[in-house]
């Protein structure tokens, strides 16, 4: 695992000498994201989502097993519980601002991680089982956050309950038993709070063990870089602390700033002011849409609205949505060019830019606004476009594409060609993080 | 790791512009400040997620109880509820009242007078909560027909512990007198607890 120059554990004390025998953590923290950890020099900010992304599941279980104190899962005092918290708790109000404006941070710096991911090519072998995993866990987050917001039993809460467990109602002759053995009722009510309740205390722990999984996948070939060459000798890299520990760092002070600007400032502006009303089995409020962060999928969902030979539309809506997610577990194949780096990649980074983002962002807009035209027919044409990237596109464009050159190493897309050997040791790296002027 | 090398680059970041004096690197300057800073939000952090567990303002706003004495006879007692737990609130026949001051009060496990226990001008009204001193078990004694222990007061039957006319400790392994809680008499039939 890892480089061979990656520093050795060395532990100064005797106590620490004596754990590291028994039982070594302190070693494997050091190797995982410590000083013995070799990264490439040259990351830039994108590569900051994946630290980020593991403080906001750390801070959702915080704030979610502090509110789960606080919180009463039934149908008769859930959403009074909620105000309770809101109103009588101590802090409670900004530790339920926190955890709901949590979610959605989470969302935005996991996007983001994708993203990243799929414009610089992460997924590319030798990386392919980070990957994923990194899909296992978009999944896991997905039915997580899904399950939190049933869980103030507002009309949001319940109507989405509603919606979303009746996807699985679509599956053919098996749907509708299906749907009432996931709700425990013909309705949502008692028994699939309870048990939503008791889910989504668990699967984020669940979450919690893939990550760790995922973070194992990733230190076995070492992280991916921006030139997606690969490292090849000490001075394409640095180690993890104190270089990217400073700028994770860094990366999570602004990540704070625009947080807690949310969290103080506009702590409803994610949410829906239907979900203060409690929830009404009798009334369906008059626009529903789920939380931002699924309206992509929610838009493909919805672009399907005719029967089309034995297939009905419901059950071919189901089926696009969850495709859309599992189509990425089929990339590191799909996509077939040697070069990873989209920037070295003229074709692909057009379709990417081009197509794939203004593709997603339709479908984002789409989702958000009201089942009627022009937006299902914007849904439908995104939704086309969506899958022929991944399944068409992005296949014959790795084929047909002439890849920019690369370069010959990290240390000489970051310093240029003239970087001879006795350059070695990347700029400022003393060891100490002291900057020295450069000499070349 | 990062000794080790501090000391053997010293030497050099001794010319390293943007040294301060006194050998201060404005790095370490920087290093300390960021570091403490993000200490100090920690901190602030751990505040509220320590707070939330003390009692929230609903059960702070139920943290006093009034109670109606005007239907309690002399020789009477009834139960009350204060902060989720037993109150007694006992109006005292003039010969418990004697039977109380009768006794030598620095005799007694827990020296405590009537008058100590009691509000001034209102010495037949005993409050007292219901919570044996011992180990948290309710008295009897409050109750028509229970068993008010050897000296006419107060018994708990969990280890026996038999309290007098006052609420005081006389017989049994509780260490003090049944608790006499903060309360006023907001007029001469009614008390407000806490």
């Amino acid at each position: 695992m890892s480089f061979p120059w990656a520093k050795q554990y060395q532990p100064k004390t005797g106590l620490t000498r004596w754990i590291d025998e028994k039982l070594p953590v302190p070693r494997l923290v050091y190797n995982a994201v410590g000083a013995g950890y070799p990264v490439p020099r040259n990351l830039n900010y994108f590569w900051n989502f994946g630290v980020l992304a593991g403080f906001c599941l750390m801070l959702q279980i915080i704030t979610g097993v502090v509110l789960a104190m606080h919180y009463g899962a039934n149908a008769l005092v859930a959403f009074d519980s909620v105000e309770h918290i809101m109103r009588d708790v101590n802090w409670g109000w900004m530790l339920r601002y926190a955890h709901a404006n949590g979610a959605s941070f989470f969302f935005i710096v996991v996007y983001i991680h994708i993203f990243r991911g799929l414009f610089f090519s992460s997924y590319k072998a030798p990386r392919e089982m980070i990957w994923l995993l990194g899909v296992v866990i978009f999944l896991l987050m997905m039915a997580t956050a899904f399950m939190g917001y049933v869980l103030p039993w507002g009309q949001m809460s319940f109507w989405g309950a509603k919606v979303i467990t009746g996807l699985f109602g679509a599956i053919p002759l098996v749907g509708e038993p299906l749907q009432i053995w996931l709700l425990g009722g013909f309705a949502p009510d008692n028994a699939a709070l309870n048990r939503f309740f008791s889910l989504h205390f668990m699967l984020p722990f669940v979450i919690a063990g893939v990550v760790i999984l995922h973070i194992w996948a990733l230190h076995i070939p070492g992280s991916s870089n921006p030139t997606g060459v690969e490292v090849k000798t000490e001075s394409d890299t640095v180690p993890f602390h104190p270089y990217y520990t400073a700028k994770d760092g860094f990366g999570l002070a602004v990540f704070l700033v625009l947080y807690t600007a949310f969290v103080f400032f506009l702590p409803n502006y994610l949410g829906h002011p239907d979900n203060y009303i409690p929830a009404n089995p009798l009334s369906t409020p008059a626009h529903i849409v789920p939380e931002w962060y699924f309206w992509p999928f929610y838009a493909i969902l919805r672009a399907f609205t005719q029967d089309f030979l034995f297939m009905p539309a419901k059950l071919m809506g189901v089926i696009a949505m969850f495709a859309s997610i599992l189509v990425w577990f089929f990339l590191p194949w799909l996509d077939k060019s040697p070069v990873r780096s989209g920037l070295y990649r003229p074709l692909f980074k057009k379709f990417f830019w081009f197509g794939l983002i203004p593709c997603m962002a339709v479908l984002f807009y789409c989702g958000g606004a009201p089942a009627e035209e022009p937006f299902v027919m914007l849904s439908q044409i995104a939704a086309t476009y969506y899958f022929a990237h991944f399944l068409i596109i992005l296949p014959i464009v790795s084929m047909i594409e002439k890849p920019k050159a690369l370069p010959h190493s990290i240390t000489e897309a970051v310093l240029g060609e003239k970087a001879g050997a006795d350059d070695a040791v990347p700029l400022g790296a003393s060891g100490d993080g002291a900057h020295r002027p450069a000499t070349a | 790791m990062a000794d080790a090398t501090v000391e053997h680059s010293e030497p050099v970041t001794a010319k390293v512009e943007g040294d301060g004096e006194n050998g201060v690197r404005r790095r370490d300057f920087i290093e300390i400040a960021a570091v403490s800073f993000g200490g100090v939000g920690a901190l602030a952090v751990l505040y509220p997620l320590i707070s939330q567990m003390a009692p929230s303002a609903d059960v702070l706003a139920e943290s006093s109880t009034e109670v109606d004495l005007s239907a309690i006879e002399p020789g009477q007692s009834i139960k009350a509820v204060f902060r989720k737990q037993p109150l007694f609130v006992r109006n005292l026949l003039p010969a418990e009242i004697a039977a109380a001051e009768a006794v030598d009060a620095s005799s007694l496990r827990d020296p405590e007078t009537l008058e100590d226990r009691t509000a001034e001008g209102h010495l037949n009204w005993l409050i007292t909560m219901g919570v044996c001193t011992h180990l948290g078990c309710v008295p009897l004694g409050a109750g028509e027909g229970e068993n008010k222990g050897e000296f006419g007061g107060y018994f708990c039957p969990c280890h026996g512990s038999h309290y007098d006319t006052a609420g005081r400790i006389r017989k049994g392994p509780a260490p003090l007198n049944l608790v006499v809680p903060e309360y006023e008499f907001t007029s001469d039939t009614t008390v407000v607890i806490g």
